[in-house]
């Protein structure tokens, strides 16, 4: 059904987008925030990756990246802890900003060509050979790292504070914890991490684009869900395994999708399609529950009387 | 031990909302004393609570705790003294996390016990689980369980637990066997009565059973319209009868005590 090409391919960018996946599982998930922060965070990632791959530090495009999406992460979290904007507005308004400030670090230019540029993905290439597939080992070490030190981090005593500031805010004020601190520490984490996935993304297609970002928040939903779905019953590792595997799936729905020639402008209704219903799915289940339970009533009602 | 001076609180203040709901309150508890809190509804006993866990800044007035001044400040930082348990079970766990997660949370109340990277150890686990085993409720074997599958008994001995695992300055239970069933109850309220003893724990107790009232602990105070208006203890708290203590009540406020929940459970 697939070639050779587009599995590699699918499984590539599952990789790379499997961070924001991992993102939205600790903003979303764990800190049960609606991180709107995330659109502009990925391209600001793309943006600032490729500016420095550009100038010539492919590989310090990466870090500078992180830093600059926790940055963003940062204002959304002071927006809502500090000056009381609500956490998705605050989301939002983090998010309008970040699009002059992308534009700024790409030069006031909409998008940033890299096609001479080097990458890490180039150097990977001249050490692992033209044969081998560099560019999967390259998304998938990054991707497995982050996703290791992460989890890592959850199991310390600040990762539990930051679990129980989206379980129960009370108990974690009653320990004597901040919980504008751990708010803080929690966005600052994913918004890094969306970053670094944009970072890689545009070293990956070598070009960064001001649009890159748009709707990647559902396309972060709907990845992490999928995962859920389909393995997401258990403990942290298992829950990570399913992000990533998730957005796995999800590409491949995708090349799926263009396969069977949908046109690429329909993928982002698509995604959000996805989205919706499976969010959707439990509230769906629930009603069609109670539709079959009332007519079974019914029926035994009528044969009673 | 704990210091309240002319403490005031007013809600919604210059609207047609506006509540009094704390006015010139003072309050002083030695150390190591039990204090139960009994009063009408919407006497100010919880805001009482609020005020001294930091829930908000009161209006006006001072609070010392151990002879630190904390009038202001914040309700994470004064947790680190101050235990405090509510009515609802849910309120004092996380549910999604383990029973040994949760205690671990608790046990950061500690001062510079760990840094922020550390990770639940082998003798962290050691201490949980014979703490746990203390409630005898066999807690102990279900350290990786998540607390959302304990029923809401076990979830309040846990939370009384993780309450006083650092032993705290000061213990404020709101009510917090009052959503529980009768046996429970019982079982929850003499946990506390030991915990409180084994740590000569200063303690704040509101409760609508006028019989814990008069027997738990060493004092008795009784609240109305933001005021305690009744404050006993000694012999005289040992010769007052539930309806003798009805009716200092009636006496002292000018109107008869009107917490339905005490007067419907006054019989028992």
């Amino acid at each position: 059904m697939f070639t050779v090409a587009t599995v590699l391919n699918a499984l590539e960018l599952g990789f790379i987008y499997a961070l924001v996946a991992m993102a939205l599982f600790l903003s979303f998930r764990v800190l049960n925030i609606a991180d709107m922060t995330t659109d502009g965070a990925f391209t600001l990632g793309c943006a600032v990756s490729a500016t420095a791959a550009v100038a010539g530090h492919p590989f310090l495009g990466l870090p500078l990246a992180m830093l600059a999406g926790a940055a963003a992460g940062f204002i959304t979290a002071f927006l809502q802890t500090k000056l009381a904007v609500p956490s998705i507005l605050a989301g939002i308004i983090t998010n309008t900003g970040l699009y002059t400030v992308n534009l700024a670090v790409m030069g006031f230019s909409s998008n940033v060509p890299m096609l001479k540029t080097k990458t890490v993905f180039t150097a990977a290439q001249s050490v692992f050979g033209e044969s081998a597939p560099y560019k999967l080992i390259v998304a998938a070490l990054v991707t497995v790292v982050v996703c290791a030190l992460l989890i890592a981090f959850l199991g310390t005593r600040m990762g539990l504070s930051i679990r129980a500031t989206g379980d129960n805010p009370d108990m974690v004020r009653a320990s004597s914890i901040n919980t504008a601190f751990t708010i803080t520490v929690g966005l600052c984490i994913a918004n890094a991490m969306t970053a670094l996935s944009g970072a890689v993304l545009a070293q990956y297609q070598r070009s960064a684009d001001i649009n890159l970002g748009t709707g990647m928040v559902v396309i972060g939903l709907a990845s992490l869900i999928i995962g859920e779905t389909l393995f997401g019953r258990g403990g942290m590792w298992v829950k990570a395994v399913a992000a990533v595997a998730g957005s796995v799936i999800y590409r491949f729905i995708i090349a799926l999708a263009l396969r069977a020639n949908v046109p690429s402008e329909c993928l982002k209704l698509i995604s959000a399609v996805i989205v919706a219903l499976a969010i959707a799915a439990p509230a769906l289940k629930a009603k069609a529950d109670f539709r079959r339970r009332r007519a079974n009533a019914q029926k035994g009602g009528a044969r009673h009387a | 031990m704990l210091d309240l001076k002319n403490i005031g609180k007013t809600f919604n203040p210059g609207t047609v909302n506006e509540k009094v709901a704390l006015e010139n309150v003072n309050l002083h508890l030695d150390d190591g004393d039990f204090a139960t809190i009994v009063g009408s509804n919407g006497a100010g006993k919880s805001t009482l609570f609020n005020a001294i866990a930091g829930e908000f800044i009161a209006d006006t007035g001072m609070i010392t705790l151990d002879g630190r001044d904390i009038t202001f400040l914040p309700d994470f930082k004064r947790s680190k003294a101050i235990g405090r348990m509510f009515q609802d079970p849910l309120r004092g766990t996380a549910p999604h996390m383990t029973i040994e997660e949760n205690l671990a949370l608790a046990f950061l109340r500690a001062s510079g016990h760990t840094s922020a990277f550390s990770r639940i150890n082998k003798k962290d686990r050691e201490l949980f689980a014979e703490k746990l085993s203390a409630l005898g409720l066999g807690l102990e074997d279900r350290m990786k369980q998540p607390v959302g599958l304990l029923s809401g008994g076990q979830r309040q001995a846990l939370t009384l637990l993780m309450a006083t695992l650092v032993t705290p300055k000061l213990l404020l239970l709101d009510e917090h066997t009052a959503a529980l069933d009768p046996g429970t109850a019982d079982k929850v309220l003499e946990l506390t009565k030991k915990i409180v003893a084994e740590n000569h724990l200063t303690c704040l107790m509101i409760t609508h059973n006028m019989h814990d009232a008069l027997t738990l602990g060493n004092r008795t105070l009784m609240m109305d319209h933001g005021h305690i208006v009744l404050d006993i203890s000694g012999g005289e708290r040992a010769h007052t009868t539930v309806d003798g203590l009805l009716d200092r009540f009636a006496e002292n406020v000018g109107h008869a005590l009107d917490n339905d929940r005490i007067l419907l459970s006054k019989e028992k």
